[in-house]
């Protein structure tokens, strides 16, 4: 029943995202122009699977760090991120994979930083177990000291540089295409199958670690598993797409309030929620002021933020 | 059969890193199926550190802890937990959840990795929930309910695992008397009726000698005493663990503990 309402939300938000746009296409050649076909489809489709990643991501990481207001770019990976696409920026690094492949190197660097960081006890690599209250203490700072090295390098760029960094560090889908599209459909299925796997060791994880351990989870391989899974799909969506805030964050919220907190469901209506959050937002960011565009970032804070300050609210009242 | 041997417990000694000394020292337990075990001691007298050990989430420094006749460490989580049901001292509520879904976690370690709920768990949730008296709470919220009403149900989930072996840490702690004893009776109802195995941690000196058939007495994390109530409740064990003047005065058969005022008979 949620699935096919979804999933009916989902197709009608693709089919606003073919049909509305800057240029207009005369209805008898819909079908065949190559801006519904080569343009606005990948792009409306990257942007859907760009949104149920993040959405995804956000609700492994708070099960995780067993915080409901962390994101998944709460963890560094932003930071990393923005710091590899500034400095592919800086040095003209030619070709149009330059900056996505420096971004997701970006923040793989953050990602395996904060993951040292966080693992604690048991000398060289045998041991240890991630604590998550140290992950996310080292994913603010690692994320802090990125974002400084970042601001340094764009106050000393050119203009057409800086316009550029600023775009890339609010988001945007305009250089979506079929490539990108396919990048994203090979890539994003393993970890999606980690995290969905590990839906039912998530929910015990709520209870805390050791009474999650007394029912059957295995706390040690979950966290690292989720982690990793998780961090890798936030790398990809910021590749694909620059940073994205708030899908991450409001999106597991949502599904929670709507659906209820067990993962088996939070998972799948994530990705779908986050799909049309962000495929909506993209819609809106290119056609509200059209033909110029806004970074997708911004309309995902512009609808986020409100939503998510009345959520707060209904959570502190109740 | 009846008489297996669920946990064998031997010269367990652990030692949290960088602790200058043992928590717990060649400690020994053995809890057969239809015995109710009672562990006393102490604030930090190892006793939750037992516990750990014995269900292998510490690695013992020394000895060995088995379970069902195989070394704790090498349990995987998912088969001990479809063995053993633990009522931890302390669990976090993270999002809402109703008292279905809390006793259908019970289940979890009974699970394929994709499968959904079967008939078999739906009735192993129902038959835990009749065993507790929780069957009229289902639909409610967890925060709504009373203390006892939440320790029930989380025994109702510790029994939906359908385990040989229930190990509760402080269970009755902040629970009023009506709901202390009717706890304590279930646990002994349990116990006899389904021939489980029982290991409770407790502060209740008295409860424990009145309902156990067993108990170790903890002391700075070696075994002060162990045995029936009757030999292990001495007044001179009691007075030297708890440092505290005690009388012991027998009641149904077993020793009760009667704390005395300490300046009474001071000179």
């Amino acid at each position: 029943m949620k699935y096919a309402a979804l999933l009916g939300v989902a197709l009608a938000t693709v089919a606003a995202g073919l049909l509305l746009g800057p240029a207009s296409v005369p209805a008898g050649e819909f079908l065949r122009s190559p801006i519904v076909w080569q343009l606005r489809l990948p792009r409306v489709v990257l942007a859907y699977l760009v949104g149920g990643a993040l959405g995804v991501a956000g609700v492994g990481l708070q099960a995780l760090v067993r915080n409901p207001l962390a994101d998944p770019f709460l963890l560094g990976l932003s930071g990393g991120a923005g710091l590899g696409a500034v400095v592919a920026i800086a040095l003209h690094l030619p070709g149009p994979w330059a900056l996505p492949l420096a971004a997701f190197a970006g923040a793989v660097g953050a990602m395996v930083l904060v993951y040292r960081l966080g693992l604690i006890g048991g000398t060289g690599g045998a041991g240890g177990e991630l604590d998550p209250r140290i992950l996310l203490l080292g994913g603010v700072a690692v994320g802090a000291f990125a974002a400084a090295i970042t601001t340094a390098l764009v106050s000393l760029a050119e203009a057409a540089e800086l316009r550029n960094a600023f775009l890339w560090l609010w988001g945007g889908f305009s250089a979506a295409s079929w490539t990108t599209v396919l990048v994203m459909l090979v890539y994003a299925p393993l970890p999606l199958a980690v995290i969905a796997a590990a839906a039912r060791p998530l929910d015990l994880l709520a209870l805390g670690e050791e009474p999650a351990q007394y029912l059957g989870a295995d706390v040690r391989r979950l966290k690292q598993l989720v982690y990793l899974a998780a961090s890798l799909l936030t790398a990809a969506a910021v590749a694909m797409s620059g940073v994205i805030g708030f899908v991450g964050l409001i999106v597991p919220h949502v599904c929670r309030l709507l659906w209820g907190r067990l993962h088996r469901t939070l998972i799948p209506t994530s990705f779908l929620t986050g799909g049309i959050l962000l495929a909506v937002a993209d819609t809106l960011a290119r056609t509200a002021v059209a033909p110029r565009e806004l970074p997708v970032g911004i309309v995902t804070a512009l609808i986020g933020v409100p939503l998510f300050a009345f959520l707060l609210r209904q959570w502190t009242v109740s | 059969m009846d008489r297996e041997l669920i946990v064998a417990i031997r010269d367990l000694t652990c030692r949290y890193a960088d602790a200058p000394r043992d928590a717990l020292r060649e400690v020994s337990l053995e809890v057969h199926a239809g015995e109710f075990h009672a562990v006393l001691g102490p604030n930090g007298s190892g006793k939750t550190t037992l516990v750990r050990a014995a269900l292998g989430l510490l690695r013992p420094t020394a000895g060995r802890a088995e379970i069902l006749g195989r070394a704790a460490s090498e349990w995987s989580r998912r088969d001990l937990a479809r063995v053993v049901g633990v009522l931890p001292q302390r669990e976090d509520n993270l999002f809402p959840q109703r008292v279905r879904e809390t006793v259908l976690l019970g289940r979890y370690p009974h699970l394929s990795l994709f499968g959904s709920v079967r008939e078999t768990d739906r009735a192993a949730v129902e038959r835990a929930l009749v065993a507790c008296d929780v069957r009229d709470l289902v639909d409610r919220w967890l925060w709504t309910l009373s203390g006892g009403e939440y320790q029930r149900v989380r025994l109702a989930r510790a029994l939906a695992q359908e385990p040989r072996l229930l190990v509760l840490d402080e269970p009755t702690t902040s629970l009023d008397l009506r709901h202390e004893m009717e706890l304590f009776e279930l646990v002994r109802a349990l116990v006899d009726a389904r021939r489980l195995g029982a290991l409770m941690i407790t502060h209740h000196v008295n409860l424990a000698a009145r309902f156990a058939d067993q108990v170790l007495i903890l002391a700075d994390g070696h075994a002060a005493a162990r045995g029936a109530p009757v030999e292990a409740l001495t007044r001179d064990t009691v007075e030297r663990v708890f440092s505290w003047p005690v009388a012991i005065e027998p009641f149904d058969g077993r020793p009760q503990m009667i704390p005395l005022r300490q300046r009474k008979d001071a000179p």
